[in-house]
């Protein structure tokens, strides 16, 4: 992102900087763990969203004019 | 911002030095601990008897939707106290493993996963059930998290007795899922969990008040003695027991729950007389420890009295 920025300024990238951040091991597994649980609990929700909308629209879906 | 490079650079390597500090070894498992899973349990339990006893009844797929939502909610208010209470929750030996003070979630995580939950549990019960109920899940929360966690808890030793009542709103909430208003008998299951809660905690606070008092919250046993809580013990059984027949008295349950409710109120009232004579030096505790044990099986028992009658109901049972 910095070396973007000083792209855009006309500057050369600064070196080293994009690779500022190393994560450890265990922090790579803790986060990766924290991605699948909020994966599966946005797919269980558009499951949820997508049921109850079938719910409330009901019979009501086959009744409308063509 | 700096308008040179030779400025911004600088800057930028402190704040992803600071990144490296504290990023975050936090788990899933961390997040659900912030949700209190043992106090959700018995919110979705009051909440699932409140639901199945509102008349009118209600699809099942919105029906589990509302229930997911009532406990989302009670989670995110978990998550809210535990930010708030994380520097007296250090001092404690029954809250110091929790994920805050045992060092594995931020404070600042926390608050965010709560608010977060809060706002999406009171958004999703509105749209999706109605909006009588979010607005009562989000007066639960605000009661939960501002009223009895920032105000009465650290303030007044009646701060469980009022701050109770967030603990008695989840089966008005289920049964305004249903009907859309609040009605007599869900005040009545209201009722229920609100006087239980005073004997309940303060049970617990008679053989943990020193855990409390090295917090310096002002629990009953702490500001006003042992002795003193032994008496409001009472009291409160003795109001709670009629209180736990009264939906056979209202005729929204039968004479068999009623006759059941009376003996376990009786027996806690029991329980509640062994606590008062308990002696000033007894430090096993061991009346205190009984009745806390009891008080969860006896509101266990009433709602699920109620919920297996109101099922063989439905399911065209006669009882």
């Amino acid at each position: 992102m910095v070396a973007d920025l000083e792209r855009d300024r006309g500057n050369e990238p600064a070196p080293m900087i994009e690779d500022g951040v190393r994560l450890t091991p265990e922090q790579l597994r803790r986060r990766r763990a924290r991605s699948i649980a909020i994966g599966l609990a946005l797919g269980a929700l558009v499951i949820l969203f997508w049921a109850v909308t079938i719910v409330k629209l009901g019979g009501n879906v086959a009744n409308r004019s063509l | 911002m700096p308008g040179s490079s030779s400025e911004w650079l600088p800057l930028m390597s402190d704040v992803q030095i600071d990144r490296i500090d504290t990023a975050s070894l936090a788990g899933p498992a961390d997040y659900i601990a912030l949700l209190k899973p043992r106090v959700m349990s018995l919110v979705v339990f009051t909440a699932l008897v409140g639901m199945v006893m509102a008349p009118g009844g209600i699809h099942p797929v919105v029906g589990f939707a509302a229930l997911l939502c009532i406990a989302v909610g009670a989670g995110a208010s978990g998550a809210l106290n535990m930010w708030y209470d994380a520097d007296i929750d250090r001092l404690m030996l029954r809250t110091q493993k929790r994920p805050i003070p045992a060092g594995r979630i931020t404070e600042s995580e926390a608050l965010a996963f709560g608010l977060t939950l809060a706002a999406f549990s009171v958004g999703c019960l509105t749209v999706l059930v109605n909006p009588v109920a979010g607005g009562l899940l989000a007066f639960t929360i605000f009661f939960y998290v501002v009223v009895y966690s920032m105000w009465l808890k650290r303030w007044t030793p009646q701060n469980i007795v009022i701050g109770g009542a967030a603990g008695a709103f989840p089966p008005v909430v289920a049964w305004a899922s249903v009907t859309g208003s609040v009605s007599l008998e869900s005040i009545v299951l209201f009722l229920i969990i609100f006087m239980w809660t005073p004997p309940h905690f303060w049970a617990l606070a008679l053989f943990k008040s020193d855990d409390y008092k090295r917090a310096g919250i002002p629990m009953l046993p702490v500001v006003a003695g042992l002795a003193e809580t032994r008496r409001q013990i009472l009291i409160y059984s003795v109001l709670l027991a009629p209180i736990g027949v009264l939906p056979a008295l209202l005729g929204f349950a039968s004479l068999a729950y009623g006759g059941a409710a009376a003996v376990l109120g009786a027996v806690f009232v029991g329980m509640a007389v062994r606590v008062y004579r308990m002696a000033d030096n007894d430090t096993a505790m061991v009346p205190a420890k009984r009745l806390f044990a009891f008080s969860i099986f006896y509101l266990f028992m009433l709602f699920a009295m109620l919920l297996t009658e109101r099922l063989a109901m439905l399911a065209g049972l006669s009882w």
